[in-house]
């Protein structure tokens, strides 16, 4: 083979392995969570009724270790998502499914149930607006949605108790129920998160779940 | 060319300068200074406004020389125009005594000038909005002073207000006409305090405290913004604030401090710096036993006399 033949097969050769690398690249850029629609087929006026469970591990997937968010689709199947779909100016009535352990709150001002309906939420049936996360059990988790001004302290379960492992997790686990309601605002992405730094082995423990997106924090898409 | 063409074309090009420097400098200054960000909602956005204006005004004359002189060559001298033999400014300019000097001396002064004044005013008035650290050399000469201590956290902002019972909120509220003492800290990584419109940026670090001053001049909201990238949710760790009358914010203190009151009590005392723990989900923020009073911190939860 002459010099120009082997100099276009090197061409070719390189120009692969380069599409292979970009191609590698763009995928996992472009990776992300499934988003659980929750505007389609939406009835003006009707309330949006959400369900969510917190996981003190996901139990699969690539971090199998990480504390997760799950997220029940309208049709009952359980997700591994922090993306919703949701219509816009709507009342989203979301029940927290808490299986997870706590601890104090790193700053307390996020123990204050704020920016729900009525100002306030219910655990396990009963109103709150504080939670002490120096006492009891602590904090588990919080669904933050900073831009808007909302903030729920999920109560947590009890650490020595034979908390859930493996997501998505049944009622028969020990778990507690916290219900609150917002309005959704007018059509844009807005990103929630949890403000307990539950990214255990991470710095601050704001590092692995707490900021990747599907586990610890997402966004609420509303369309109009 | 003859001694005389030459004083004729510097005349022409010193009066087009000038006419031109002295009309756009005017334009600039009254069409749109007023507009020049961040604007002059506090002592430390008017006086950058200021700085910005007087930096511009000096550096558009300078700029005009370039190209006035620049556009008269192309034009004037051109040597399809005149048909003359190409001056030599290189040798002629050799040695001439009366252009050096003028050109070293104008230069040199131009660029001291703007030396010192941007130097002084990066401290005029009081530290000019930005983070003195936690022992301030540049203080407001008011000792009524509203301290506020905002808090940096992954990934939003809080605020405490000491002298309304050291009450936390995720609102930046600020009464018009007073000065406000920012005591900025985090309690995990490294953020930055921009309150874009009142002129006011300093780092928020954990376990220090960036002291930064402003005097509110103008009612309106304004936007806080972190500035130092701090992880997946920097671009959304922002919120907005307002500058209000005074009764007004007397009104929101007080009442945000009863609202609070119940969360309040499970707040570490005010401190101003706290440790956080350092890693996991354990442990909350402790005050860090430095005396969380100065003598500056007057304007706390009764209304100032009239």
């Amino acid at each position: 083979m002459g010099r120009g033949g082997r100099l276009v097969i090197l061409g070719v050769l390189l120009a692969v392995a380069v599409g292979l690398v970009v191609f590698t690249a763009m995928a996992f850029i472009r990776s992300s969570p499934p988003t659980v629609d929750f505007a389609t087929g939406h009835q003006p006026g009707a309330p949006v009724d959400m369900t969510v469970q917190t996981v003190g591990s996901i139990g699969f997937g690539p971090h199998p270790t990480w504390v997760s968010y799950l997220t029940e689709t309208p049709s009952g199947q359980w997700v591994p998502t922090t993306l919703w779909d949701l219509p816009a100016h709507t009342r989203v009535n979301v029940t927290v499914l808490q299986y997870d352990g706590g601890s104090p709150l790193r700053n307390q001002q996020w123990g204050q149930v704020q920016g729900t309906i009525g100002g306030n939420a219910t655990l396990n049936g009963k109103s709150f607006q504080v939670i002490d996360s120096n006492s009891g059990n602590g904090v588990g988790h919080t669904f933050a949605i900073p831009t808007l001004g909302i903030s729920v302290p999920l109560y947590a379960d009890n650490g020595n108790a034979n908390l859930c492992a493996v997501a998505p997790c049944t009622t028969k686990s020990p778990h507690n129920i916290v219900k609150f309601s917002f309005m959704t605002p007018g059509p844009g992405q807005y990103p929630w998160q949890c403000f307990v730094p539950c990214g255990l082995g991470y710095l601050y423990g704001n590092g692995g779940p707490m900021a990747t997106v599907g586990y610890m924090g997402g966004f609420l898409k509303v369309v109009a | 060319m003859s001694p005389s063409a030459e004083t004729h074309h510097f005349r022409r090009l010193i009066t087009i300068w000038v006419v031109l420097a002295v009309v756009l400098d005017l334009v600039f200054y009254f069409a749109v200074s007023p507009h020049v960000p961040p604007g002059a909602m506090t002592s430390s956005a008017s006086g950058q406004q200021t700085d910005f204006t007087v930096l511009f005004m000096i550096a558009l004359p300078v700029m005009l020389a370039v190209w006035v002189y620049g556009a008269y060559a192309l034009i004037v001298w051109r040597e399809s125009r005149s048909g003359d033999a190409e001056p030599e400014g290189g040798p002629k300019a050799r040695g001439n005594l009366g252009i050096q000097v003028g050109w070293i001396a104008t230069t040199t002064a131009i660029v001291l000038g703007v030396f010192v004044y941007g130097t002084v005013e990066l401290i005029v008035p009081a530290g000019a909005g930005g983070g003195e650290g936690p022992s301030p050399i540049w203080t407001p000469t008011s000792h009524d002073v509203l301290p506020v201590q905002v808090i940096g956290q992954q990934w939003a902002w809080t605020y405490r207000y000491p002298t309304f019972g050291g009450f936390e909120t995720k609102q930046l509220m600020l009464p018009v006409d007073t000065t406000v003492e920012f005591h900025v800290t985090s309690l995990d990584v490294i953020h930055d305090f921009w309150a874009y419109q009142l002129g006011v940026k300093a780092d928020a670090n954990p376990s220090q405290d960036n002291i930064a001053y402003t005097t509110t001049n103008q009612l309106g909201q304004f936007t806080v913004r972190c500035d130092e990238l701090c992880g997946l949710w920097h671009g959304a760790m922002y919120n907005f604030g307002r500058v209000m009358t005074k009764a007004q914010f007397f009104v929101w203190a007080q009442s945000t401090q009863r609202q609070n009151a119940a969360n309040t009590k499970l707040l570490p005392p005010f401190s101003y710096t706290y440790v956080p723990d350092a890693n996991g989900a354990d442990g909350g923020y402790y005050p860090d036993n430095v005396d969380p009073y100065s003598k500056v911190q007057q304007y706390g939860a009764t209304s100032p006399a009239k």
